[in-house]
């Protein structure tokens, strides 16, 4: 099941380097990096032989040699313009109201280049800074499932950088929140980044989280986040991935939810980053919890997209909804599976799925599996996958009216995104990935 | 206008057109008329460039240009429409965004600025009046949803947007029922211009009690065998297509 540790020597890396933590790095967290570490080398990274990971190769992210240091100049002047220019160009420019930014660079927050929102109730600290806060005692760690992830628990034994974002009850913040994840990488570097973001009651907020990647190194990204949305909070959490070959990330998001609570997630991967895994599990703890994911992803090249979601339904009458919808172009390779469970005690639960997949090349590969699995004997529970091609003849019935190729496929794609970019409740979001994709389209 | 000479054509290798000669000048209206399978809806496919497909021989001239060199949007910048006798339903593509990108991909092939949103509007509601188009199927996905009728009357709605010099009406009659059927022949008589010509394919001759053709053909198997005024379609009604094709 698992890769054979000879051929990772990052296994071993991985080992020492949390030796060397472990020795001096003594806080509240240390019990739970042994225990992640413990888990690690148990678990060893995933081959293919692991159901979990069968479309999914691993192996060349794997034993690639990574500079696991890129964290510790990450703030240095010239990095810091660096990433400024890069903010400039790269910045999401449309916003008519304000925005707020937290970035960082090689996971490294940069107070520098944030903007964070001054509104009483709201706590942002880099994550390893945030000990002391009763909500990351109460939370950190709670969440994540490390004994069955192997990379979530590396993350957990070894990662320096992250977020920590908390807002006190009652708390809205009044714009969406940037969070700007620039890498710095000349050589092949592995960045580890843990985020914790917890919502107390009746708080909302959004989030949008975007990638800046400069240099010519192999990056490997391993991202691990716990999210806990207490009774009647809302989260709105945006993730779009959009960088260049030598992006490789595996990330792992979980959620807990409280009673009428909100949690959305929407990932949107474009052409871009080599290699991406998104692994997505909610755990709906209570009843009457809402939630939605959507997916939009948009292939191109040798590109790999990987999106895993998991849905736990625990308690009566709760709702889920995932819509995951993509298109795949040259020689790219998709991988959707999402998994509902409803328990035996979630009776009158409604959960939906979709996947609808467009295959826009002869040499381009998708692989859907839709499970559930139902204990409950009153739900409604439904799951449906489409694989497809673009209609001919509804491209021709846009050409016959004067329309170019490129503008009528343009047209058709935008069309087949539209369930989930119309889900977008950002305007300036919605039309900014609207620009993306008519962008990607062009010239082809 | 048009000029089709000794036109072949097929699909994988099955020639459905053969050697088919047609004279269409500005300002007449045509109606081809033929039996089942005799090649009217390839011809307008041929036309209009549809990639299955293939031309074997002849030529297709419109105004001196040679359309069978054209890919099927120059032909339309070119002003030729097409009136689908099955439109398709695009869901998420809304029908007025999709009109006006085709409209002003169409200008800008034709070195005109394009429209403004005012422009636009104003000449969209002016059309739909025209061809009688309900406002609120304007703002739809195309064609999604609309019931046969609607959607004739859609394609109707995009030929007196876009203006184009030839319109092919490929079996637009076909499951209208008599109200439709007034509403479409009434917006296409609107449209009728000395500038402009029409060629309707047609299985019946009702149609054409609405819209009086200048001339009708007679398609079978791939060929036009014989041609007339607009009192041939009368007999055609009466005799069949028989006494035609069995010699």
């Amino acid at each position: 099941m698992i890769t054979k540790q000879l051929e990772a020597p990052l296994f071993d890396t991985m080992q020492s380097r949390y030796d060397m933590l472990r020795l001096n790095q003594k806080d509240s967290i240390s019990e739970y990096r042994a225990e992640a570490m413990e888990a690690f080398t148990r678990l060893g990274f995933p081959s293919v032989k692991n159901e979990e990971w069968r479309f999914t190769n691993v192996l060349p992210i794997i034993k690639k040699e990574y500079d696991l240091n890129s964290n510790i100049d990450a703030l240095s002047t010239i990095n810091i313009e660096k990433a400024s220019t890069l903010l400039e160009k790269h910045f999401i420019t449309n916003f008519k109201e304000k925005v707020y930014k937290i970035v960082s660079i090689n996971g490294v927050y940069c107070a520098a280049l944030s903007q964070l929102p001054q509104q009483e109730g709201f706590f942002f600290s880099p994550i390893l800074k945030a000990k002391d806060h009763p909500n990351f005692k109460k939370n950190f760690g709670k969440v994540l499932n490390i004994k069955e992830n192997a990379f979530a628990a590396l993350n957990s034994a070894t990662f320096q950088n992250g977020a920590f974002i908390s807002l006190d009850k009652n708390v809205i913040i009044d714009a969406p929140i940037h969070f700007i994840k620039i890498i710095l990488a000349d050589n092949n570097a592995l960045i580890q980044k843990r985020d914790l973001f917890v919502l107390d009651k009746f708080a909302e907020m959004n989030i949008i989280e975007s990638y800046i990647k400069e240099g010519t190194g192999d990056v490997f990204l391993n991202i691990a986040s716990e999210v806990v949305v207490a009774e009647q909070a809302q989260f709105n959490h945006y993730d779009l991935q959009k960088s260049d070959e030598h992006l490789h990330i595996i990330q792992r998001t979980e959620a807990q939810q409280s009673k009428h609570s909100n949690y959305r997630n929407y990932v949107f991967t474009l052409p871009g980053a080599g290699f991406v895994r998104n692994n997505l599990s909610l755990h709906l703890d209570d009843a009457e919890i809402e939630t939605h994911l959507y997916g939009l992803y948009l292939s191109a090249n040798e590109q790999l997209i990987d999106n895993h979601t998991e849905v736990h339904h625990k308690f009566p009458r709760g709702e889920s909804n995932q819509l995951y919808k993509g298109i795949m172009m040259d020689k790219s390779k998709a991988v959707f599976n999402g998994k509902i469970y409803v328990y035996q005690d979630a009776q009158k639960t409604n959960a939906f799925q979709q996947s609808n997949n467009i295959l826009f090349s002869q040499n381009a590969t998708v692989n859907a599996k839709p499970q559930l699995e139902i204990f409950a004997d009153d739900v409604k529970c439904s799951h449906g996958t489409t694989i497809g091609q673009l209609d001919q003849n509804a491209l021709f019935y846009l050409k016959s009216r004067g329309m170019s190729e490129t503008k009528a496929k343009e047209m058709m794609v935008k069309a087949f995104a539209f369930d989930v970019v119309e889900k977008i409740e950002i305007s300036e979001l919605k039309t900014y990935i609207g620009h993306l994709i008519a962008e990607e389209m062009e010239n082809r | 206008m048009l000029s089709i000479k000794n036109l072949h054509a097929g699909v994988e290798g099955k020639e459905i057109l053969k050697g088919l000669n047609l004279e269409v000048k500005a300002g007449e209206v045509h109606a081809i008329m033929g039996p089942n399978g005799a090649g009217k809806s390839s011809l307008a496919s041929v036309l209009a460039g549809k990639e299955q497909y293939e031309v074997t021989n002849g030529t297709a001239m419109l105004d001196g240009k040679d359309l069978l060199e054209m890919a099927p949007e120059d032909r339309a910048r070119e002003g030729l429409f097409l009136a689908f006798q099955y439109p398709i339903e695009i869901p998420g593509v809304s029908n007025i965004n999709f009109l006006k990108t085709a409209m002003n991909e169409i200008r800008e092939y034709r070195g005109l600025a394009p429209l403004t949103a005012k422009e636009f509007l104003q000449r969209s509601r002016e059309k739909q009046e025209l061809v009688e188009f309900d406002a609120k199927l304007v703002n739809r996905s195309l064609n999604e949803g609309f019931s046969g009728g609607e959607k004739k009357r859609n394609e109707i709605f995009q030929l007196a947007m876009l203006d184009p010099k030839l319109s092919i009406l490929d079996e637009t009659d076909s499951g209208l029922d008599i109200d439709a059927l007034r509403i479409v022949s009434r917006g296409v008589n609107k449209l009728r211009s000395k500038d402009n010509a029409f060629i309707l394919i047609t299985h019946y001759q009702r149609l054409l009690d609405y819209i009086v053709p200048d001339f009708v053909h007679v398609l079978a198997d791939g060929k036009i065998v014989k041609s007339g005024g607009k009192e041939l379609a009368l007999e055609l009604e009466e005799k069949g297509y028989d006494w035609l094709t069995n010699n």
